[in-house]
């Protein structure tokens, strides 16, 4: 194994399926030239010149529409929004036009497209770069929507998602980018892919359910290691997909642990853990609830600028065991 | 060596050298001033009774073709009269007619190839027709009958067909425009030969899609056409409310679309300026833009012969022999009733005066290929293929309940085809109380 960060990963991923299928291209703002906003596409417009690499013109709606259309024809479009805060200007494309394609078309028209971008809280860039769009997203059918927290989660879950013949949102985090983590050597091949859909179990606990996405699973792990030394074992559970979301390992294991707890960056209402305990309520796992569930989310206010507000506007460590102490009610 | 050692400073051939633009100094202040007087001139083959103006303009195509134009705009015309009409009574929940549009339909599907993709906007039913789309699918697509191959997914007129290369109507306006630069980027990778076509009206070409669009297609090369239908309303707002610059051909040059303004009520005009547009878009890899004028005409009135359904107005007096002139042309849509921002008077001049029907109908006659006999009996032949196959779609069932979950995704996900089996037990159960007769199986 070697320590690899997730921007390397993404970078593998891209590189990868580049050269694996010449169908697949990457377009958005500044990332043939440039190296990326956020260097994700690094060396790649060199290596594979300007077919494969696109710098747009400042358009999102531009350019998620010409994505949607070429993937309408037979390409495989990778289209980076520098963040998915943009991705509002080209949401119409994205829903009324990637997701619903193939439903509206009868199956005619398959629109196998990636869109992909940092989502939710960065570092200081205030309430219109700061939005999670996981529940958004989430929202719609016809979408497939991954949130990777790993290095490895992000490189496979990028391989499946280019491979995938359905429209995929793929949220990544751009604080998570230059984090590195364990790769196996497995996950550094190049057939390496995250199946869509299932949740990885990151910490195995029995007291209590942590479920989380993205940046948050961080958190909650070291939550887990902060209420270990309290005799509390916590069950870490990394969603790794939102849409379709597999709602059956957090329910096996709360039906082990009695306990939930939710964990996400974005606004509470209508949001992921709001899903979660309403999907856990209608399943099997409720009988096994000796508590209500716990949501720990971003505040319900834009971003603000100021540090001090900012870093108490989303999850802290300290809050996720605030929330498993309430739950378990110690 | 910096910038200002290039030239001498003062020196009379000192030259701009911005990265933007290249162009000349000038030491006068003027502002360019917006030309919508005397705005770009309208592009046209024949004259309103039907007289080629300038005979190396005419496209000389041979009698069966020419035929086949008329035919066409003539069976739409047909169809969008019967199809409005089972709408009006309730038959069908919504529809858009495509009068006075019959023109820039069928004289630019003609110019086509017939692999070239089609991005519609709602109003380029002719264009199907004329690719040979059976009248059973359109009503079938209207109906939302088990024949339909959208599965009675959408409104009416969100036709789609694959094989025929014309891409499911979408009904957000002007969405297409990119994605036909992105599917127009596509092709050229693959195929040096095809060319995209993307339709809109002139009023979509108001949003946000249409300016990336147009600028797209310019920096991507790619070869496509875009063709705006400009009818001079879009539902209520005239073009003196849409725009204040001369219409959409003017906005061209400042994409770096080499453009052009037609009559759209003049089928060679339009067959000619999309055939040169569309051969130089394949050979140059860039975009052009044609603005085909037309005029929307909602007037009321009666078809000219009786149809067998049930009239739900009075005819109006006759028409003088054979002219159009009289045949609505519409409302926006169904939904729309513009006796409310049309004059009477603004009306009865397109009305009389000019309709791409009546033009080519003409030209026709001109030349001695068509005749009043032929007009009788082609009326009643192709008014009973309508009518034919309108009863016909009527009376087939609707699509199967099943297809509720299907083609969310390519492939069906474990819940939704839990929920499918969830709904076949239940109408196994229950299925004496639901109108199950009415579906296909």
């Amino acid at each position: 194994t070697s320590q690899v960060t997730v921007r390397d990963a993404l970078n593998q991923a891209l590189d990868e399926e580049l050269e694996r299928d010449e169908r697949v291209f990457l377009l958005g703002e500044e990332v043939a030239q440039y190296d990326g906003a956020y260097k994700i596409s690094r060396g790649l417009w060199k290596k594979y010149g300007d077919k494969r690499v696109i710098d747009t013109p400042i358009s999102e709606m531009g350019f998620a529409g010409i994505a949607v259309g070429a993937a309408m024809v037979w390409l495989r479009p990778v289209c980076e929004f520098m963040t998915f805060n943009f991705s509002m200007q080209a949401i119409d494309q994205v829903i009324n036009s990637a997701a619903k394609t193939c439903y509206m078309s009868a199956g005619s028209i398959g629109v196998p497209i990636v869109f992909r971008g940092p989502n939710g809280a960065s570092a200081g860039v205030a309430a219109q770069h700061s939005q999670c769009f996981a529940a958004w997203y989430g929202h719609c059918p016809g979408l497939k929507v991954v949130s990777p927290w790993s290095a490895e989660d992000a490189k496979g879950l990028l391989k499946a998602s280019i491979r995938d013949d359905n429209p995929v949102v793929m949220l990544e985090n751009e604080l998570l980018y230059g984090v590195p983590f364990e790769m196996s050597e497995q996950a550094q091949s190049k057939e390496f892919l995250i199946p869509i859909g299932k949740a990885k179990i990151e910490r195995q606990g029995t007291h209590v359910t942590l479920v989380s996405h993205s940046r948050p699973v961080g958190h909650c792990i070291e939550a887990a290691t902060v209420l270990a030394k309290e005799g509390v074992e916590c069950e870490v559970i990394n969603l790794r997909t939102i849409r379709p979301m597999d709602i059956e390992t957090v329910e096996a294991s709360v039906v082990k642990t009695n306990h939930l707890v939710t964990v996400e960056g974005g606004w509470p209402q209508f949001g992921v853990g709001a899903e979660i305990c309403a999907r856990i309520m209608e399943g099997p796992a409720f009988n096994y609830l000796d508590a209500p569930a716990v949501r720990v989310t971003g505040a319900d206010v834009p971003m603000p600028y100021a540090k001090i507000l900012e870093d108490n506007c989303i999850p802290q460590v300290k809050d996720i065991v605030f929330a498993v102490k309430k739950a378990l009610n110690i | 060596r910096g910038f200002f050692s290039r030239q001498e400073l003062g020196s009379p051939e000192e030259k701009p050298q911005f990265p933007g633009a290249s162009a000349e100094f000038v030491d006068h202040l003027e502002f360019i001033q917006p030309n919508v007087l005397a705005g770009i001139p309208v592009y046209r083959v024949m004259d309103r009774q039907g007289h080629v103006l300038r005979p190396s303009e005419d496209p000389q195509l041979p009698k069966e073709q020419v035929l086949k134009l008329y035919k066409t705009m003539t069976l739409l015309n047909t169809m969008d009269r019967i199809l409005y009409e089972s709408q009006r009574q309730g038959r069908i929940s919504f529809y858009m007619t495509n009068y006075g549009e019959e023109g820039t339909h069928v004289g630019s599907a003609a110019a086509l190839e017939p692999s070239d993709l089609v991005f519609g906007q709602y109003r380029e039913a002719g264009v199907l027709l004329y690719r040979g789309y059976p009248l059973e699918l359109f009503m079938a697509q209207c109906y939302g009958n088990a024949n339909d191959p959208g599965k009675g997914r959408q409104m009416p007129v969100h036709y789609g067909c694959r094989e025929r290369h014309f891409v499911t109507i979408s009904s957000p306006l002007a969405t297409q425009i990119p994605q036909a630069v992105g599917a127009a980027y596509a092709i050229k990778r693959a195929d040096a030969s095809r060319a995209v076509v993307c339709y809109f009206g002139e009023g979509a070409a108001s949003e946000g899609d249409a300016h990336a669009g147009f600028n797209f297609a310019a920096t991507l090369e790619c070869p496509i056409v875009f063709f705006c239908r400009n009818n001079g309303y879009a539902i209520s707002t005239p073009t003196a409310e849409q725009y204040r610059g001369d219409g959409i051909a003017a906005r061209g040059p400042g994409y770096g679309l080499l453009s052009i303004r037609v009559d759209g009520n003049d089928v060679f005009a339009v067959f000619n300026a999309t055939r040169e547009a569309r051969r130089r878009a394949v050979a140059e890899n860039q975009p052009f833009l044609i603005e085909a004028m037309t005029y929307s005409n909602p007037q009321e009135s009666a078809p000219n012969s009786p149809t067998s359904l049930p009239q739900t107005r009075p005819p109006s007096a006759p028409p003088k022999s054979w002219e159009f002139r009289a045949f609505r042309i519409g409302h926006h849509s169904t939904s729309d009733d513009s006796s409310a921002y049309r004059s009477v008077d603004e009306v009865n001049y397109w009305d009389k005066q000019d309709h791409p029907i009546s033009r080519l109908r003409h030209y026709l006659d001109n030349r001695g290929w068509w005749d009043e006999q032929q007009e009788k009996s082609w009326r009643k032949s192709s008014r009973k293929m309508v009518l034919e196959a309108f009863e016909q779609a009527e009376k087939e069932p609707k699509p199967p309940p099943h297809l509720l979950f299907s083609d969310v995704y390519l492939e069906m996900p474990p819940r939704l085809q839990r929920q499918r089996e969830e709904l076949e037990r239940h109408l196994e159960t229950y299925g004496e109380h639901y109108p199950l007769q009415h579906f296909q199986k």
